[in-house]
C-alpha cells in the first residue's frame, strides 16, 4: 500500500489552499475535481446560451411565416445552437466533467496520469469556444452552415465560417488530450487488485469513450483544415468545380461525428450503469455483458457513418452495408436497457432524483433508439431523410441520452462533488416539469416529419401549425423545469444541508472518501481483495 | 516506471531508417510521373503507409514494446484499414 504525501486528508479540494488564490486557484489548478468543476460551469454557461438559441427558434416556429428573424438569421441561428450543443456541451459532457472528477476517485487513484495534460486541455477548450464565438461576434455574418458544415457550402457562403471552422478544430484537441489521459490512467493508476473486470462500469464507459476520441477526433479535424484550405487557397479536395467530391466531405465527416454521437452517449449509458444498482441496491445484471456491449458500441460505431447519407449520392451497395452495419448497433444498446431494467427487477428500489432522472433517461432513450431504427431503414430514410421526424429522434438521442444522464449524474454525484445536499422536493418538481417540456417539444417533430415538415426551415405550411404550437409550448415548460433544476442546485451547492459521505448507500469507491473529497482523494490507496467488486450489495 | 528497460537502439539502425525515409519520399515524388490510374491514390497512400511503418516501429521503438501495446497499435491499424474499405463500398461501386 502506498502512504499520502505531505498533502493534508482532512481539508477538502474546496477549502484547500495552494500555490494561487481566488480565481486563479481554479483556472491553474491542476486537481482534476477542480478542473472537473471548471468544465461544469463553462458547459453550464455555454449551454444557457444553446438554449437561449433553442428557445429563439422554437419562438419562429410558433406560426408560419417571419415572426422574429429572418430566414438567414435562423440558419445562424440552428447552426451556432448546433454547434455549441454539440461540440462544446454534449461531446465534452459527462468525460470532461464527471469523467474528470470521478475516474480517479472511482478507480482508486489520487489523480489523472497527467494533470497538467488535464487542464490544458480545459484551456484548449475554452480557446475552442472563444473563437467559434467570436465567428458569430464578428465578420461577415453569423454562419450558417448547420453544425455539419457540409461542402461545398460551407466554402462558397460569405458567412465568417473560418473562426467556425477552426474553433471546431480546437475543440477537438481538447478531446483528444482528455481521452488520451483516461487511457493512460485506466491502464496504469487503477487500485492494487481492481483488474479489468473489477472496474466499475462508468470508468469502462470512458475508456470506450476515449478511444473513440483519441482516433476518429483527428479525422474531423484534417477534415475541417481540408475545408479551410478549400476556403482560402481552393485546393479543390471537395469542389466539384474543379474535380473535388462533396460526398468525400460527408464520408469524413461523418466518420468521425457518428462515432461522436457514441463519445456522447456511451458516458451517458456509464453514468446510468452506476446509478440503476445503486438506487436498486442490488448487483449489476450481467456486467461482464455490460463491459462487452461498451466496447462492441464503441467499435460498431466506428461503421456505421453512412446512414447520414442514404440521399447523398452514394452507391447502392454502400447503401446497403451502412443500413446492416447500423441495425448491428442496436444490438449491445438494446442488451444495455435489458440489464438495467434486470438489475431492478427484484431490487429494493430507493426511489430518489437521480432514479428518477436514470428511469426517464430509458424511457427517452427507448424512443430516440426506436426512432432510430426507422431512420436506419433505407426505404423509411429516403421519406423521412432531412424532416423534423430528424431533428426530433435527434433529440431524443442526444439531449434525451446526455441530458437526462448529465442531471441523474449530477443529482448522484452532487452531495460527493460539493459536500451538500440539495432540495428533493424542488429537484423532483424540475426532473417532472422538464419531462412532461421535453416531451412536448420533441414528440411532435416526429408527427411533424411524417406529414412531411423539412427542417431546417424558418417557415412551413399552415398544416403543421397546430403541431408547431405545442412543440413551442413544451419548449418554455422544458425550459421552466431547467431553471428550476439550476437554481435548486446552485442554491444547495451554497448553502444546502451538509452531505454525509455515502448518502446513496453506494459501492463503489467514490463513496468510500469525504465529502466533498481531499485534494488527492484517498489517505491510503484502496486495495481490492480477491472478492471485493464495484457492485457487491447484500 | 524506474523498473522498465529501455532498449537502446544503435544510431546506425537510425540512420538507415531515415536514408528509407529519404529514399520512399523521392519514389513517392517520383511516382507521379508513371501512369497508374485507378490506382495512383493507392500507390501514394502504400509509399506513405510504409513510411509511418517505419517511423511507428523503430522511431517510436514500437518493435522493443510490450507485446499489448503492440497489439493495441496493431488493432488500430486493422481499425483504420477497416474504414477505408468500407468507404470504398461507395467509390468502387457508384
Amino acid at each position: 500500500m502506498q502512504t499520502s504525501s505531505k498533502i493534508p486528508t482532512d481539508v477538502s479540494y474546496l477549502e484547500y489552499k495552494g500555490k494561487h488564490k481566488g480565481l486563479k486557484a481554479w483556472i491553474f489548478s491542476t486537481d482534476h475535481k477542480r478542473i472537473g468543476l471548471l468544465y461544469l460551469y463553462s458547459m453550464m454557461t455555454l449551454f444557457l446560451v444553446g438554449v437561449v438559441l433553442g428557445l429563439a427558434m422554437k419562438f419562429e416556429l410558433i406560426a408560419p411565416g417571419k415572426t422574429i428573424m429572418e430566414a438567414k438569421d435562423y440558419n445562424a441561428v440552428f447552426t451556432v445552437h448546433g454547434v455549441i450543443m454539440i461540440f462544446m456541451i454534449v461531446i465534452p459532457g459527462l468525460p470532461a466533467v464527471f469523467g474528470n472528477f470521478m475516474l480517479p476517485i472511482m478507480i482508486g487513484a489520487k489523480d489523472v496520469a497527467f494533470p497538467k495534460l488535464n487542464l490544458l486541455s480545459w484551456w484548449v477548450y475554452i480557446a475552442g469556444a472563444f473563437l467559434v464565438i467570436t465567428s458569430v461576434l464578428f465578420g461577415d455574418g453569423s454562419p450558417d452552415t448547420g453544425w455539419t458544415f457540409y461542402a461545398p457550402y460551407s466554402f462558397k457562403t460569405g458567412a465568417n465560417m473560418l473562426p467556425a471552422i477552426f474553433g471546431a478544430f480546437v475543440l477537438g484537441f481538447s478531446s483528444i488530450l482528455t481521452g488520451l489521459n483516461f487511457i493512460v490512467t485506466m491502464h496504469r493508476m487503477r487500485a492494487p487488485g481492481m483488474t479489468w473486470t473489477k472496474m466499475p462500469l462508468f470508468p469502462w464507459s470512458l475508456y470506450g469513450t476515449a478511444w473513440i476520441q483519441l482516433l476518429a477526433t483527428p479525422i474531423v479535424g484534417i477534415t475541417l483544415v481540408l475545408v479551410a484550405l478549400e476556403r482560402i487557397f481552393g485546393i479543390g479536395v471537395f469542389d466539384p468545380a474543379l474535380g473535388g467530391d462533396p460526398i468525400l466531405y460527408q464520408h469524413l465527416f461523418w466518420i468521425y461525428s457518428h462515432p461522436a454521437v457514441y463519445v456522447m452517449i456511451l458516458p451517458a449509458m456509464g453514468a446510468i450503469s452506476e446509478i440503476i444498482p445503486t438506487f436498486s441496491q442490488k448487483h449489476i445484471f450481467g456486467y461482464k455483458v455490460l463491459v462487452v456491449s461498451t466496447l462492441a458500441i464503441a467499435f460498431v460505431g466506428y461503421f456505421v457513418w453512412g446512414h447520414h447519407m442514404f440521399t447523398s449520392g452514394m452507391s447502392g451497395t454502400a447503401q446497403y452495408t451502412f443500413s446492416i452495419l447500423t441495425f448491428l448497433v442496436a444490438i449491445p444498446s438494446a442488451i444495455k436497457v435489458f440489464n438495467w431494467i434486470s438489475t431492478m427487477y427484484k431490487g429494493s428500489i430507493n426511489v430518489q432524483t437521480p432514479f428518477y432522472w436514470a428511469a426517464s433517461f430509458i424511457f427517452v432513450f427507448l424512443i430516440g433508439g426506436l426512432s432510430g431504427l426507422v431512420v436506419g431503414a433505407l426505404a423509411t430514410n429516403v421519406y423521412l431523410h432531412d424532416t423534423a421526424f430528424v431533428v426530433g429522434h435527434f433529440h431524443f438521442i442526444v439531449f434525451g441520452g446526455v441530458g437526462f444522464s448529465f442531471f441523474a449524474a449530477i443529482h448522484y454525484w452532487f452531495p460527493k462533488m460539493f459536500g451538500r445536499m440539495y432540495d428533493t422536493t424542488w429537484a423532483n418538481i424540475g426532473w417532472l416539469i422538464f419531462t412532461i417540456g421535453f416531451l412536448a417539444l420533441y414528440s411532435p417533430m416526429f408527427y411533424l416529419g411524417m406529414q412531411g415538415m423539412p427542417r431546417r426551415y424558418y417557415d412551413y405550411m399552415e398544416e403543421f401549425h397546430a403541431a408547431n404550437i405545442l412543440s413551442t409550448l413544451g419548449s418554455w415548460v422544458m425550459t421552466l423545469g431547467l431553471i428550476i433544476v439550476i437554481i435548486n442546485l446552485f442554491r444547495s451547492a451554497k448553502n444546502g444541508p451538509i452531505a454525509e459521505a455515502n448518502p446513496w448507500n453506494g459501492k463503489t469507491l467514490e463513496w468510500t472518501v469525504p465529502s466533498p473529497p481531499p485534494l488527492e482523494n484517498f489517505d491510503e490507496i484502496p486495495e481490492y481483495k480477491e472478492h471485493d467488486g464495484p457492485y457487491e450489495y447484500q | 516506471m524506474e523498473n522498465e528497460k529501455h532498449h537502446i537502439v544503435p544510431y546506425r539502425i537510425y540512420a538507415i531508417i531515415l536514408l528509407l525515409l529519404l529514399l520512399l519520399t523521392f519514389l513517392s515524388i517520383a511516382i507521379t510521373n508513371i501512369e497508374l490510374g485507378a490506382f495512383t491514390v493507392a500507390g501514394a497512400l502504400l509509399l506513405a503507409s510504409i513510411k509511418s511503418s517505419l517511423v511507428l516501429v523503430y522511431f517510436m521503438h514500437l518493435k522493443f514494446d510490450k507485446a499489448y501495446i503492440q497489439i493495441m497499435v496493431g488493432l488500430v491499424i486493422l481499425l483504420f484499414i477497416a474504414v477505408v474499405l468500407v468507404t470504398f463500398f461507395d467509390y468502387y461501386f457508384r
